[in-house]
């Protein structure tokens, strides 16, 4: 059995609005959320626009510090915002972000890119940089003569691929990735895809991996989570999670995927026709977030908020209707 | 005879840079046929939006046409003069872009934006305030937009990014038009909100009897909305079928390695991409453009353009295998 690595637990955000007519409200972005993660595995995060997820990556990376609640990483408390974490988890945690074109100095070599965070972590190996920069360019699919070349002279997918090696540099065990694929076409996706998951099976890495797009994720994620409004309405197993969903949100969101084949059609559950759109993170229903798109809503769903319940292992389910 | 409304033959599109002329269009040949929908599918830099910008005659100033004919309803469009093409805007096609927060003007409200688009397509009465504003709001109700008064005084920000794009389909259907473009009207949205407005658009289409062109670099959502699919690839349509024929039975090597690179809902891995990019358009070699990336490319492909070949009812493919 894998050791947890990841723990997150009550996880709050709120970002105070400090200007206009909604002054001294919250923008509730993620309202206490719980999840685990396993060594070596991939915990998918899925939802629309607004729902979290990139504010949980953020949080977990240090980019934010947690209003309530605890991320414990390997055991040891890692709430706090980056400039006072330890250093060792800044390296052990890495991050990939969507756009390559806008996290990738474009004044920067791919050398100087690549050797800012080794030299940070004291991790440069001295007697022969460029060949730890080469192993690590070959690591991901790229060439040695990539190394004097700057981000505008690559093409999107060499520039993420420069930005995954940029995050194996530390030798991290755990990933981040924050839409690494959805500005890319797909035949450039599917072949970074496959390097990650053929660079999590070298190096046992762990991945957070957030995506718009479920049927990606069903290729490449162990474990499934789907955000609404700052809050978890289900996660499962990935089989589970596609073959016997039980949140109504979550079969909302299969069946609205366009797909290529009969066989895929399948997969799109009892038919819930999607309506209305995601509320302001600002203004949350009361009771159940969902409630005003929900088509099974009831009494109770409009006044209490429904608790996460576990109905079979590793199957939790945030719905009164369960 | 079928009806065609939009019959583009051996279309080439170059652009000047200071690099020199990139060849982007390579021999394009599509037509719609009346009340058709139409997708065009391919990945970014094929030169999609470029055909379709064509069509309108909206192509940037760098855009040349040294080769090629356009006809919208059985006259040509490059021989249009400006009063001409005025008509083809007003009231021939509409177009419908991928971020409506481009396409929305943020100084006007709605209501000023789609009485403007009604006012100059020549409707009966389309000069008249209350007509403008009964057809507006008619239009904001056909595409399910709760409280339409509200929304004409609205400015664009102060609306949802599904809303926005809901106004736009609203705008370019306000009016008769023969043909609507949209360009990747859905990528910026959710899923669900796209699920929710392709069915609109749909719906709405087919109301009016209009034709439709939907690009998209999704072939799922070409699936669910379109009657037959035109596969792009570095300017050139390579493959072309119903489209129901077209997720059965792919022909051209491009189309099945595009296929291939799909995630799949029911699972099953994801293949290994195709190797390579697109070629430079500066100097593009005279044979099949697909070729270098091509597993099944043999030597008549390095320097030969294949040309279209009929494989079946309507389905015709720019693949030396096949003739």
């Amino acid at each position: 059995m894998n050791k947890t690595i990841l723990e997150v637990k009550g996880l709050k955000k709120y970002f105070p609005i400090s200007k206009g007519a909604q002054k001294g409200m919250f923008v509730k972005a993620i309202d206490g959320i719980d999840f685990t993660t396993k060594e070596g595995e991939t915990l998918g995060l899925v939802g629309e626009s607004g729902s979290g997820k990139s504010t949980t990556a953020y949080n977990v990376i240090g980019m934010y510090g947690a209003t309530a609640g605890k991320i414990t990483f390997k055991g040891e408390d890692i709430s706090q915002i980056s400039s006072k974490r330890p250093l060792k988890f800044k390296k052990d945690i890495q991050m990939v972000f969507q756009d390559p074109g806008t996290t990738l100095n474009p004044q920067r070599s791919v050398r100087q890119i690549l050797t800012l965070p080794l030299s940070i972590h004291g991790m440069l190996d001295k007697n022969d940089p460029e060949g730890q920069l080469i192993q690590l360019l070959e690591a991901v699919e790229l060439s040695a003569e990539y190394l004097y070349k700057y981000p505008s002279s690559l093409g999107g997918g060499e520039r993420q691929m420069l930005a995954v090696a940029r995050a194996l540099s530390t030798n991290p065990s755990m990933i981040v990735l924050d839409e690494p694929t959805s500005s890319l076409d797909v035949s450039v996706q599917a072949k970074i895809i496959n390097m990650l998951l053929r660079l999590q099976q070298q190096h046992n890495l762990s991945y957070l991996f957030i995506t718009h797009d479920l049927s990606l994720m069903r290729n490449l994620a162990t474990k499934v989570a789907i955000m609404y409004l700052g809050k978890i309405a289900e996660i499962a197993p990935v089989e589970t999670f596609f073959t016997a969903p039980r949140h109504p949100y979550t079969q909302m969101l299969l069946s609205a995927i366009p797909v290529i084949s009969e066989e895929e059609e399948m997969f799109k559950q009892a038919k819930i026709t999607p309506k209305g759109e995601i509320p302001s993170p600002v203004n949350v229903p009361k009771g159940c977030g969902f409630n005003t798109r929900c088509p099974f809503a009831k009494e109770e769903c409009f006044i209490d908020d429904p608790l996460m319940q576990e109905i079979e292992p590793e199957h939790f389910v945030r719905c009164h209707l369960i | 005879m079928k009806d065609k409304i939009v019959d583009i033959r051996d279309l080439h599109v170059w652009y000047r840079t200071f690099a020199g002329q990139v060849k982007v269009l390579n021999g394009v040949n599509l037509n719609v046929i009346r009340g058709e929908k139409v997708g065009i599918v391919g990945e970014t830099g094929c030169g999609k939006t470029t055909t379709v910008k064509s069509i309108l005659k909206i192509l940037a100033k760098q855009a040349s046409i040294p080769k090629g004919e356009i006809f919208f309803n059985g006259t040509d469009v490059l021989k249009k003069n400006k009063n001409e093409l005025k008509q083809l805007h007003g009231s021939g096609a509409s177009m419908i872009f991928q971020d409506p927060t481009m396409s929305l003007n943020p100084v006007f409200t709605i209501g000023s934006q789609m009485f403007a688009v009604i006012k100059y397509s020549g409707q009966p009465g389309a000069e008249k305030k209350s007509v403008q504003q009964a057809l507006a709001i008619k239009a904001l109700k056909e595409t399910s937009m709760p409280d339409p008064e509200r929304i004409l005084q609205s400015y664009p920000f102060q609306l949802s990014g599904g809303m926005r794009q809901r106004i736009s389909i609203a705008m370019s259907l306000a009016t008769p038009r023969d043909l609507v473009i949209a360009d990747e009207p859905t990528t910026n949205l959710d899923v669900t909100i796209q699920d929710q407005v392709l069915k609109m658009l749909k719906q709405r289409v087919e109301d009016k009897g209009s034709s439709l062109i939907l690009i998209t670099h999704s072939l799922g959502v070409a699936r669910e909305t379109t009657d037959r699919i035109y596969v792009m690839y570095a300017g050139s349509m390579v493959e072309t079928a119903f489209t129901n024929e077209l997720f059965k039975k792919q022909l051209h090597p491009y189309t099945q390695a595009l296929m291939d690179c799909i995630p799949r809902l029911s699972g099953g891995g994801v293949s290994e991409g195709i190797p390579g990019r697109i070629p430079n358009y500066l100097n593009p070699s005279a044979g099949c453009r697909f070729a270098p990336r091509c597993p099944k490319a043999f030597e008549r492909c390095q320097t030969e353009k294949p040309e279209y070949v009929d494989v079946g009812t309507e389905h015709q493919v720019a693949c030396f295998l096949y003739s």
